[in-house]
């Protein structure tokens, strides 16, 4: 399945990365070149030159034109980013120090693990409840930060499945960097079971009581999230996951 | 100092030797000599780096491994931290103008000193006041500040460290920064020689002016910006904290109002240290001098406009991005051009390949990335993906450190034996340099490959998929800092037993290699007299002692 926003950040990337190798690949080039072919001993004499008006024109103008061109495109694909399809689900994020809740608009709710539909356009609503974070999905190219007082938005298209890390891109503290979470991209009937699952106490996995307003001494979620390895933890708590999307997911996740 | 006599008396020894009225320590402390000035802040400023420098070192041992490798991640945090207020605010926006600009621009311009010598000294010893501030913030109150150099609110609100402290000392800095700024304002526009006008002037100090113009003009902004961060700590006075109806996106417009700038701050005098090696070892004019001049102010002006692009995933409107993009694009032309005008230059020239211009090299390499990876960052779809992390990390470091820094070591061994009348050995200087710049770019390179993989920044932990790459980084890191050790040991070593400097090693036209190395106290016996461009090596440009020369034409007639 093709998806938009992958395809234009990747492309945009490649574009402007392409232009910059050339350029980097002249000037070092000609560089190596002129100090190799007038080092003194092969050219005893330099010659006067000051400067060549055409020449600095056009070295000015190209550029010029093709940096355009890199924001036209970067532009483009931004537009892409921001433009949520109609039809696209949302759900909500807030990112609090360290870990991500999900709200659903049936009131169900999910700590740290994000389970979408395959295809479904998401729109996460991003707020924060207490200082700033950054709610970011690398596979899928997409990021936007959690600032207390507002609500920020993203969108994408689980166009993979499978589990997919989710990261605080924005710096938040002590436990900055255990901020984790999954995006687990189901089969469309399996996300209806799960959602329309009456929460259960355990679907809120080692729930407020670890987390509301106290700053733990050491690190809080060691046992819980050490590294993503670890996120098999949190799978373990909940057997109705392990149900609904089966036991080969969790068991290649201990891998 | 108008009597021609008394003028060759205080010259007849080095500035080093001078007996004025207070001897030893105070001979230093006290002077208002601006290579005096220009060694202190050298002496302060290599010390912090060093300790900086460090403070790397442990956090590329700390990456070695995923989970606790030598340290908690409280200790990481605060180390990233004063690693950044260390290098930024008292290693990369002093480092060239308060050292090399000190010390070089009234003897590029022909003057004997400063326009206010004492002023001078003052905004030293702000400077060490702002980094003994710093350094003390790390042993008081709730211990090192935890908030990453930038001091984003709400958390920099919150942090139970003392973040007070260290913002106070970096607000210190500012008015060092500022100060320094108005006297060669003032310098450039009040002390040329008679003869130099504004486009016979040294790249060097044309960079220097326009790099004044930011710190005058910008640096109040993030004065007020940190000490309001002081104040919503203190009183909670809610301008920046949500919990109070104040507004964090504003307190990063503000920060990045500065602190956007101040990347130009870092930059444009180490572009101007670029313009003057290159001539020298091509033994030819500059390509393009006005072009360069004018891509310095070009560059402060648009570098203004450009703050919003450190927030395209803030959460700032759609539109505001869209116009950041698109002046960040535009700050880039001038950019380039310089580039290719420095190539430029070595054409034709007849090339001296020395330790100094080996440097400028990989300066171009080096900085020619930094660059164009910013290109990537410009362009919004993708800095939506790259933004807070590694990427950045890798982006900054090729442009402050590989842009400032390299700039920084080429100086100190372009000017070493004027500034201290001694001579370093080349080939540890060659082999130092080359350490450094492999181990850069394996350090720094590999952090492109991390971030588009999805590595976020200021990670004390990081999931196992990315540790072959922190791996590798870390190597390039211990290899570059080996080269760097090795260069001070010899630089050091060269500042001991060198052997002593001619006056001109290099065959340099501007007007610090007309005179004795290292320098009389007042630099010139009378102020030369200026007939053509910086970098002209075919014919005679000055005329030094223009008095004397006047008698002994007038005894020739008679
Ligand atoms: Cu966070």
């Amino acid at each position: 399945m093709d998806n938009p926003i992958i395809n234009s950040v990747d492309n945009v990337f490649i574009l402007i990365v392409s232009i910059s190798v050339f350029f980097l690949l002249l000037v070092t080039v000609a560089m190596i070149y002129f100090v190799i072919r007038y080092r003194k001993k092969r050219n005893p004499q330099a010659s006067n030159i000051t400067g060549n008006t055409s020449l600095e024109v056009v070295w000015t103008v190209i550029p010029t034109v093709l940096v355009l061109i890199m924001f036209w495109y970067g532009w483009s694909g931004f537009q892409t980013m921001r433009n949520v399809p109609a039809d696209a689900m949302v759900i909500k994020v807030t990112g609090r120090m360290w870990s991500w809740t999900f709200d659903y608009d049936n009131g169900k709710k999910s700590d740290t693990l994000l389970y979408v539909p395959f295809g479904k356009p998401i729109k996460m609503e991003i707020q924060s409840a207490d200082v700033n974070h950054s709610f970011y999905i690398p596979a899928y190219r997409v990021k936007e930060d959690a600032i207390p007082g507002r609500t920020n938005y993203l969108w994408f298209q689980p166009t993979m499945m499978g589990e997919f890390d989710i990261m605080c891109a924005e710096y938040c503290g002590m436990n900055h960097s255990y901020m984790l979470g999954k995006l687990i991209v189901m089969k469309p009937e399996d996300f209806e079971v799960w959602k329309n699952t009456l929460p259960k106490p355990l679907d809120t996995l080692k729930s407020d009581s670890l987390r509301v307003g106290t700053i733990p001494k050491d690190s809080l979620r060691v046992d819980t999230v050490k590294t993503t390895k670890d996120t098999v933890k949190i799978m373990q708590v909940d057997p109705k996951i392990a149900d609904s999307v089966g036991q080969r997911k969790i068991r290649r996740m201990k891998k | 100092m108008a009597n021609g006599t008394a003028a060759a008396h205080v010259n007849d020894v080095d500035f080093y030797h001078y007996e004025g009225k207070h001897k030893g320590i105070m001979s230093w402390l006290l002077t208002t000599d601006h290579k005096r000035i220009g060694i202190m802040y050298l002496a302060a400023i290599v010390v912090f780096f060093l300790a900086a420098m460090m403070l790397g070192v442990l956090m590329r041992i700390e990456a070695l491994t995923p989970g606790q490798t030598i340290m908690k991640p409280q200790t990481y945090n605060s180390i990233f931290t004063f690693h950044g207020v260390i290098m930024i605010f008292l290693f990369i926006i002093p480092a060239v103008p308060a050292v090399f600009g000190n010390f070089f621009l009234p003897i590029q311009l022909g003057a004997k000193d400063v326009s206010f010598p004492r002023l001078n000294l003052f905004s030293w010893y702000l400077y060490m006041a702002g980094g003994l501030i710093a350094l003390l913030s790390l042993f008081t109150g709730g211990g090192a500040a935890d908030t990453g150099w930038t001091f984003y609110v709400p958390y920099s609100i919150r942090s139970s460290a003392n973040v007070s402290l260290s913002v106070f000392g970096a607000f210190v800095l500012g008015f060092s920064s500022i100060v320094t700024g108005l006297n060669f304002i003032t310098t450039i526009h009040r002390m040329r020689a008679p003869g130099m006008s504004w486009f016979r002037m040294p790249l060097f100090a044309w960079a220097l002016y326009a790099t004044s113009w930011i710190q005058v003009l910008a640096t109040p902004v993030i004065g007020i910006t940190l000490f309001l961060i002081v104040l919503e700590r203190a009183f909670g006075i809610g301008v920046f904290d949500p919990a109070l109806g104040g507004d964090p996106l504003l307190y990063q417009h503000m920060f990045w109002i500065y602190s956007h700038p101040a990347v130009y701050i870092m930059i444009l005098p180490a572009m101007g240290v670029v313009s003057e090696i290159i001539p020298t070892f091509a033994k030819k004019d500059i390509f393009g001098y006005k072009q360069i001049a004018l891509s310095s102010l070009a560059i402060a002006l648009i570098g203004y406009l450009v703050w919003g692009h450190h927030m395209f995933t803030s959460g700032m409107s759609d539109t505001s991005r869209v116009v950041f993009s698109l002046l960040t694009f535009l700050v880039a032309i001038p950019t380039g051009v310089k580039v290719f005008n420095w190539v430029a230059t070595l054409y034709k020239g007849s090339i001296e390949i020395k330790v100094p211009l080996l440097f400028v090299m990989a300066f171009i390499f080096i900085f020619s990335i930094g660059g164009l990876t910013g290109l990537v960052q410009g362009a919004l779809a993708t800095d939506i993906h790259l933004t807070d992390t590694y990427f950045i990390v890798g982006h900054f470091h090729y442009v402050m450190f590989g842009g400032m820094g390299t700039i920084f070591f080429a100086a100190l061994h372009y000017w070493f034996p004027k500034m201290f009348g001694k001579t370093y050995n080349e080939k540890v200087a060659i082999i130092s340099a080359t350490l450094f710049v492999i181990g850069f770019n394996m350090f720094y390179f590999t952090m492109f490959i991390l971030g588009y993989l999805g590595m976020p920044r200021r990670y004390y932990d990081y999931l196992p998929q990315y540790q072959g790459l922190h791996v590798f980084s870390s190597i390039g890191a211990f290899i570059m800092v080996t080269g760097i050790v090795l260069m001070f040991g010899n630089l050091l070593r060269g500042l001991i037993k060198g052997e002593k400097a001619t006056a001109n090693p290099w065959g340099g036209t501007t007007l610090e290699w007309r005179i004795a190395s290292p320098p009389p106290l007042e630099n010139f016996d009378e102020i030369p007299v200026v007939t053509g461009g910086p970098y002209v090596h075919d014919r005679e440009t000055y005329i030094m002692n223009p008095i004397k020369v006047i008698h002994k034409e007038e005894e020739a007639v008679h």
